[in-house]
Parts: structure tokens; C-alpha cells; sequence
């Protein structure tokens, strides 16, 4: 019932009174600048939230893939570097929490150093260090206690959990995260402003038709909803124009692959290309407030 | 009906109006007459609640203006129609709009109401012009038509400032006949002029009271 109830203000609102809509008429340049800024901010917006959503998913891929997995790594002279890898996987098959454990081959060890040596590197004559993956069980496990095990059975075998790698790029998905919904609040912010900024002109060169309806008896609600539907509804079509604009121009980015990285993954996936929907019912909040408080600060200096 | 008490009112140090003490009851006809500058549209202002009193009090229909919040204010201004000199119109509208804006105001359906509108606007003359633009109107058709919108929302009290103020003779007679009409079905009436030709026309038509402001002070005179 309640929600009926509300449901019939709001559209009320969207359909709006004729009569009242008459008597308040149109300011061209507020119009217009309230449409324009309306636009803009909301492209603008469509950026800062996809740069939100793009962060907080790489984010959680990032501790995803590296939190379930480490690595060992063993160093020793080539005497004993059999011994040490055997003592090690003995060590590891034997640690709750580990799923598996498996040496990484010669054409695996090659593939992550070609980059730096080219294809043709001779893996057998350079002193290489033995590396194995380790994949972790749901319940994880006790790396602090392993790492002492193997100080005891493979001197030579140093574990990285990937806590030094995880710790900042995740503080630096969440530095962009945290700059992305910054960005919005305060592209909403300007939007407000500006839309004070207009709303005010319009009152101001409305002076007189505010006079007169206060004369033959307008309560301030009455006169204030003519100029807060009017405002409300240009700054959620401008919105949607900027929306719409901005989802074009993110689907046309580069899309993601493995040699883009971040940047080519900007953008949005899924159900989360709804997440720009928002933008306009957003707008059209902060337009709905400050042309209420623009409206309400003017009409007190009534009588 | 209104009244005021002891009633001072002052803008910034200098006082316009001094210790005024005036009741208008129901159906009664006033004349406010007194020198330009001397405080009549002051006084009118304070009747419909534009102006709150320096010192003293003004009721409006029993309460205290002090005491009226703004949507109070609004609610008794469609109890109060005003005339205005300068008619006051929303000048992109019709005027037949116009002189529907208290009833468009107050929620009503002009639609709902068009018989009574057009009704109104062949008392005061002016069906034929319905759809002009008020600075298309001559200054006795505006007058006319605030006269009717003052009082579509059928007020108790009808308050005119110098509403023949720039009329001919013949059509200041023609809107004094309607205030009187609109007196004989029981409405109060305050007229503010300096037009003494036009109170002397009045005593024929009507029994009213001329109020005199002068020297801030407020003298009430003889029944015509």
C-alpha cells in the first residue's frame, strides 16, 4: 500500500501539471546549460564507473589467481639439486592444505625466461633454480611452518607465496577503485552545483511569476514542483544522452587480452554493463535535491 | 474579519504608519484615502499578510498573522482577493488564464470550472478577449481583469489599490458598480484612492466608510 502510495507521487511527478507547467515559463540558456551539463557529466561518469567496476574486478582476479597458488623455488649446486627438489616434493606431498605439487619442465622454465633471453636460451648450461608450483587446497596452508620444514629437508628451497606480489597490486586496484567512485562523487557534485547554479537563474528571472503566484495564494510546494519537475526531467534526459554516448564509446576500447593488461580491460562485463543505468536515475536525484533547496532558499525570502 | 491593533509599521529607522487600531467586518465598504506616499499600500499590504507589523497586531480572520505559517499565508490569500494598480499578470499567458491562476493554484480543474470563468468574464466584459495577452489590453480591461481574478475564488474580502487609478471616468464608474455587486453579496471591500470624485459617486451606491491616513495616522471619517 505504501509503495502504491509512493509509486503514484512519482508518477504524479513524471506526468506532472499542465496548469502548473503553463504558468512558470521555459528559461532558454538554463535550459540549455542544465541539459549540457547534464550530458557531459554523465559521459564522464560512464568512465569513472567503468575505471570502478574494471578495477574492482581485477582486483579480485588478481588475488584469485595468485592466492591460490605459490611457488617453490630450489637453489643448490647441481650435486645436490636433485636431492633437495626430491626432499622438497616429499615435504610438500605430505603438507595439509596442498592440493598438488609438480616441477615445472625445461619447456615450461624456457617459456618464463624467454622473454628476457629469447627462445633459443640453453637452459642446461646456465644455473637455473628448480622451480615448483604449488596449488593450494580450499583450507589453504600453513606457509610459516612449511617454510621451516624445508629449511630442515631442502636448505636450498625458498618458498613464495605471492604475498609480495599480491599485497600491492591488490592496494593499487583498490587506490583505483577507491579514485574511481571519488571521480563520480565529485562529477555529481559539479553536476549539482551547476544545476543550483541554473536553477537559481531561473528563479531569479522567474521573480515576478513567483510573486504573483504567492499573490493569489501558491503554496511554495506548488511553485517550487514547477521548477523542480522541469529541472529533474532535463537532467535525467541529458544524463541518458551522456549515458549512452559514453557506453558507445567504452564499447568501442580495445578489448581485453593478455598482453594489454589493464588498460585494455577497462570497461564493463556481464550483468555489469547495467551498472551505467544508474547514471541518469543518479542525476536526476541530485537534480531533484538541489533544485528543491535552490527553490526553497528562494521562496523564504518571500512572504 | 481583519483588524489591527495598535498597529505600527516602519521600513528601516523611519515610521510609516503609527499605532493604527481599524476593524473591517463582514460586508463592510471602505474608502482609504490620504496623500501619495502616505502609507495605503502599506496598509493593504499588512491587511492580506505581505507585510508583518512592526508593533501591534493584525488578525486575519481570528488569527494572528505572526502565527500563520507560509502555507497558512497562501491558504488565506484565496479568502482575501487583492487588485493591484499594476494588475500584476503573467504576461505569456492568456488572460483568461490569468484570471483562472487562483483557481489553477489552489488545484482546481479550469476545465471544471469554465462555466463559472466564462461567466465572470462577461460580468467584467471582457469574454470577447479571452485569449489576449495582457499588454494587448487597454489599462480598463486589466483593471477588469484583476478585478476578476480577484474574485473567482469567491473571497471574503476584496482589497483594491487605486484601482481606477488609470481608468476614465466612465470606466472607474463601471469597476466601482462591480465592487459595489460584489459588496451587496456580502463581501468586505477596501478601495484605496485619492479619486474624491469617485467616493462622492459611491454614496450613492453603496454605505462605506472613508479610512484617512495622513501623518502616519490612520482617522476614521463619517459614513457616506
Amino acid at each position: 500500500m505504501a509503495q502504491r502510495f509512493q509509486l503514484s507521487h512519482v508518477m504524479d511527478f513524471i506526468i506532472g501539471d499542465a496548469q502548473a507547467e503553463r504558468a512558470v515559463p521555459p528559461t532558454g540558456f538554463t535550459a540549455r546549460l542544465t541539459l549540457f551539463a547534464a550530458t557531459v557529466m554523465a559521459f564522464l561518469a560512464v568512465f569513472a564507473l567503468a575505471l570502478s567496476v574494471s578495477a574492482g574486478r581485477l582486483s579480485e582476479r588478481w588475488s584469485a589467481e595468485l592466492a591460490q597458488s605459490a611457488t617453490l623455488r630450489i637453489s643448490a649446486p647441481v650435486g645436490q639439486m636433485q636431492a633437495q627438489t626430491d626432499a622438497a616434493m616429499r615435504v610438500l606431498e605430505t603438507t595439509p592444505g596442498i592440493a598438488s605439487a609438480r616441477l615445472l619442465t625445461d619447456d615450461e622454465q624456457r617459456a618464463l625466461l624467454e622473454p628476457w633471453f629469447g627462445p633459443d636460451v640453453p637452459l642446461e648450461s646456465l644455473p637455473i633454480p628448480q622451480l615448483i608450483e604449488i596449488v593450494e587446497a580450499d583450507i589453504g596452508f600453513d606457509a610459516e611452518g612449511l617454510r621451516l620444514r624445508l629449511v630442515a629437508e631442502a636448505p636450498g628451497a625458498v618458498l613464495d607465496d605471492h604475498t609480495r606480489w599480491r599485497k600491492p597490486l591488490a592496494a593499487a586496484a583498490a587506490r583505483l577503485w577507491f579514485l574511481g567512485w571519488l571521480s563520480i562523487v565529485l562529477i555529481f557534485a559539479v553536476m549539482g552545483a551547476m544545476i543550483t547554479l541554473a536553477a537559481n537563474a531561473a528563479l531569479a528571472a522567474n521573480a515576478k511569476v513567483i510573486s504573483v503566484m504567492r499573490l493569489v495564494g501558491a503554496l511554495d510546494s506548488y511553485i517550487a514542483s514547477a521548477f523542480v519537475r522541469r529541472f529533474t526531467l532535463r537532467t535525467i534526459t541529458g544524463a541518458a544522452i551522456g549515458m549512452v554516448l559514453g557506453v558507445a564509446v567504452v564499447l568501442v576500447l580495445p578489448a581485453a587480452d593478455s598482453q594489454g593488461g589493464f588498460l585494455s580491460d577497462l570497461g564493463f562485463a556481464g550483468a555489469g554493463w547495467l551498472w551505467p543505468l544508474v547514471i541518469p536515475i543518479a542525476a536526476g536525484l541530485v537534480a531533484f535535491l538541489a533544485t528543491r533547496s535552490a527553490a526553497n532558499s528562494t521562496l523564504k525570502e518571500l512572504r | 474579519m481583519i483588524e489591527l491593533e495598535q498597529v505600527s509599521y516602519s521600513y528601516g529607522e523611519g515610521e510609516l504608519l503609527s499605532d493604527i487600531s481599524i476593524s473591517l467586518s463582514a460586508g463592510s465598504f471602505h474608502f482609504l484615502t490620504g496623500p501619495s506616499g502616505a502609507g495605503k499600500t502599506t496598509f493593504l499590504k499588512l491587511c492580506y499578510g505581505e507585510l508583518l507589523p512592526s508593533a501591534g497586531y493584525v488578525r486575519l480572520f481570528d488569527r494572528d498573522v505572526r502565527s500563520l505559517t507560509r502555507d497558512d499565508v497562501a491558504e488565506m490569500r484565496r479568502r482575501i482577493g487583492v487588485v493591484h494598480q499594476d494588475c500584476q499578470f503573467l504576461d505569456h499567458l492568456p488572460i483568461a488564464d490569468n484570471i483562472a491562476l487562483p483557481l489553477t493554484v489552489a488545484g482546481h480543474s479550469v476545465r471544471d470550472d469554465q462555466s463559472d470563468l466564462t461567466e465572470l468574464m462577461s460580468w467584467v466584459g471582457l469574454r470577447s478577449r479571452a485569449y489576449a495577452l495582457p499588454p494587448e489590453l487597454s489599462g480598463g480591461e486589466r483593471q477588469r481583469a484583476a478585478l476578476a481574478r480577484a474574485v473567482i475564488m469567491s473571497p471574503d474580502v476584496i482589497l483594491a489599490d487605486e484601482p481606477t487609478g488609470n481608468l476614465d471616468w466612465e470606466m472607474s464608474q463601471r469597476l466601482l458598480q462591480l465592487l459595489v455587486e460584489l459588496n451587496k453579496m456580502g463581501k468586505t471591500v477596501v478601495i484605496a484612492t485619492h479619486d474624491l470624485a469617485l467616493i462622492r459617486a459611491a454614496k450613492s451606491q453603496v454605505q462605506a466608510r472613508v479610512l484617512r491616513i495622513a501623518n502616519r495616522h490612520l482617522t476614521v471619517g463619517a459614513d457616506l
